[in-house]
């Protein structure tokens, strides 16, 4: 391909993905004006008494729920694992379409993820500390939840490392200190920004001291590119092992539609999907509210759906999958646990999911759907009520028929389920809220990346 | 008031990467180049060596796989041997998960904390926050600049260079700390 075509094609790039004229220094104040917005809008200031209503909400749940314990959830038996586990599942979920585009993105040089990839990456973290609460808190008396540490105590008691379970602990929590730390490396140079734009003491301190004294010389870009790709490089199977532990804990019983070897590949798109959904969400809403549609434009939306296409048929293809093993299989449990998922009781849980995971991607095979920003808002949050139930189906509808029918029960929750569920809302959107007050939500050293000035060599053809 | 250098401003990356080639065939070791954003082929145009950070990485994530397996090895070996469901107590394709999580968990300190050792961070003061000036290198600007720890360092005589090869608003850094 001559010289010629690939240039031209990175003009193309560069335009679509950062809007108008944009130099170097347009991009700075576009990004860090809002952080340093003298007020908040009146938007983000009834979101966040909004998310702070929520958050008293968890705090009331929460208490009642240590002071009285598991019993006031909709748990029984069989249906042992309810709302939290699926929770759990749910939101750790979401937190891996932030890794997917800060690590995965970033090693195959796809620069459309540096207007999303801080976002994403915030919302990972986020998800990531809703998720962790459930396992915290379903054990009933939390104040041993640091039973969980292989810690040596005086009661000799250890871990099972045998256990998918306690895989799953290790998983989680490197999850999300990795994702803390590739977090934080990526804000130094924007931290370092903020703190030289400072009009303020206050703020000088504040962002000089997290800054950590970054002069951007490159003695210190040289080692600061090696440790990002190097984090990027060991987050990469790091994502994919997380999901796929998490489907572990279901994989290793014994339970009809729990005991399967497609779980891990199909947890992880799953999650990956999700986690697009919660991207897409919140983007839409962020790039109109402070009005950064140059710099999140169309096209990252378009791109954005188009990995939910990918991973939703691969969700699709998991779930006819499962059908036809379970009748390939020749088991009676395994066939009927599948068959009752679609039929049974619960059916509307099932379509809702096939509908939501299934159908609903199917529309982004036309670019008209992947750029109608509408659209894509409402089947982002669709997508999330799909991953949702689809949880609720592995989980609910494989426990409450047993081998037994003596066994058989229904499932319902309480309204402490439900106020605990929405309280952790409360915790993401507190948080995210507080990041895009305070925090560039795009990576000003990064964005800049996406400029055909930024290369050395750019004119010189 | 001692001096800790001399910097001065290019107008862009391109700029910027033949300035360091100029300065580094100069002979200048005390120089740095400063950017918005990493700039590619500074490393070569510097003539910085590849960084070491790598091998501090690998010897971290090893040292996380040994204590991962390790520690598993010796909980259910010899500290607290648990029959549980009849699995062997030295079932180590179960302790693969683990000792995998300790390894990247090990390799991202060592790449964070290594990174800060080899980049002298955190130091949150430093002479060249004295310029006025120097603050925009976050934002757009481009600079290069030659410390008078540099045994060839002559004042006269770098500023008349970073001129020579194109530099702009030339400016001494005072070290307003040390007298």
């Amino acid at each position: 391909m001559s010289e010629v075509v690939l240039k031209s094609r990175a003009q193309k790039n560069s335009e679509e993905l950062l809007l108008g004229d944009q130099t170097f220094t347009t991009i700075t104040n576009d990004i860090s004006g809002v952080p340093e917005q003298e007020k908040a809008p009146i938007q983000w200031k009834l979101a966040f008494a909004l998310a702070l209503s929520l958050l008293s909400v968890f705090v009331g749940a929460l208490g009642y729920l240590i002071w009285e314990g598991t019993g006031i959830w909709g748990v029984n038996a069989p249906i042992g694992w309810g709302w939290a586990i699926i929770n759990f599942v749910w939101w750790v979920g979401i937190g891996h379409a932030g890794t997917l585009i800060s690590a995965i993105l970033h090693l195959f040089r796809q620069n459309w993820r540096n207007s999303i990839n801080r976002f994403a990456e915030t919302m990972t973290l986020f998800a990531v500390i809703c998720a962790l609460i459930f396992p915290g808190i379903h054990i009933g008396r939390i104040w041993v939840a640091y039973w969980f540490f292989p810690l040596p105590n005086q009661m000799a008691m250890w871990p099972n490392f045998r256990s998918p379970l306690i895989w799953d602990f290790f998983a989680v929590f490197t999850y999300f200190t990795v994702s803390l730390l590739f977090w934080y490396t990526g804000l130094i140079p924007d931290l370092a920004t903020l703190r030289d734009r400072a009009k303020t003491k206050l703020r000088k301190r504040i962002y000089g001291f997290f800054a950590l004294g970054w002069r951007g010389g490159n003695r210190q870009w040289q080692h600061y590119e090696l440790a990002y790709l190097v984090l990027a490089g060991i987050s990469t199977p790091l994502v994919l092992s997380v999901h796929s532990v998490v489907s572990s804990d279901f994989a290793t019983s014994v339970i009809p539609g729990w005991h399967t070897t497609i779980f891990p590949p199909y947890f992880v798109a799953g999650a990956i999907y999700s986690g697009f959904g919660m991207v897409m969400t919140l983007a839409v809403a962020a790039r109109s509210l402070y009005n950064l549609k140059h710099i999140i434009t169309i096209s990252h939306l378009d791109k954005m759906a188009q990995i939910m296409l990918l991973t939703g048929s691969i969700v699709g293809y998991s779930y006819a999958m499962e059908f036809f093993i379970s009748w390939y299989s020749g088991n009676p449990y395994e066939s009927y646990a599948f068959i009752n998922r679609a039929l049974g009781p619960y059916w509307w849980a099932y379509w809702t999911m096939i509908f939501c995971n299934v159908i609903l991607p199917q529309f982004f095979w036309f670019k008209r759907f992947r750029t109608h920003v509408p659209f894509l808002f409402i089947a982002s949050i669709l997508v999330n009520i799909g991953m949702w139930f689809e949880r609720f189906v592995i989980v609910v509808i494989s426990l409450h028929r047993d081998y037994m029918p003596s066994a058989w029960a229904m499932y319902s929750p309480t309204i402490w389920d439900i106020a605990i569920y929405l309280g952790t809302f409360g915790i993401f959107f507190t948080g995210f809220l507080l990041f895009l007050r305070f925090l560039p939500m795009a990576s000003i050293a990064e964005v800049k990346l996406v400029l055909p000035e930024s290369n050395p060599h750019h004119g010189d053809h | 008031m001692k001096t800790y250098g001399i910097i001065a401003k290019f107008d862009d990356p391109s700029a910027l990467l033949h300035a360091a080639e100029e300065v580094r065939d100069a002979g200048f070791k005390n120089f740095d180049c400063h950017s918005p954003f990493p700039v590619h082929g500074l490393d070569d145009a510097m003539g910085l060596k590849r960084s070491r950070l790598g091998y501090v990485i690998g010897v971290c994530g090893l040292i996380g796989a040994l204590f991962g397996f390790g520690l598993q090895t010796w909980v259910h070996l010899s500290e607290y041997p648990m029959n549980i469901g009849g699995k062997p107590f030295f079932a180590y394709p179960a302790y693969v998960i683990i000792t995998f999580e300790l390894m990247v968990l090990f390799s991202a300190f060592g790449a964070v904390f290594g990174m800060m050792y080899f980049n002298k961070i955190p130091r949150l003061h430093h002479p060249l926050f004295y310029s006025e000036k120097f603050c925009s290198v976050t934002s757009d600007a481009f600079y290069v600049s030659i410390e008078s720890a540099d045994p060839k360092y002559d004042e006269r005589k770098v500023e008349d260079f970073l001129k020579n090869i194109g530099g702009k608003e030339i400016e001494v850094i005072k070290d307003e700390n040390e007298k």
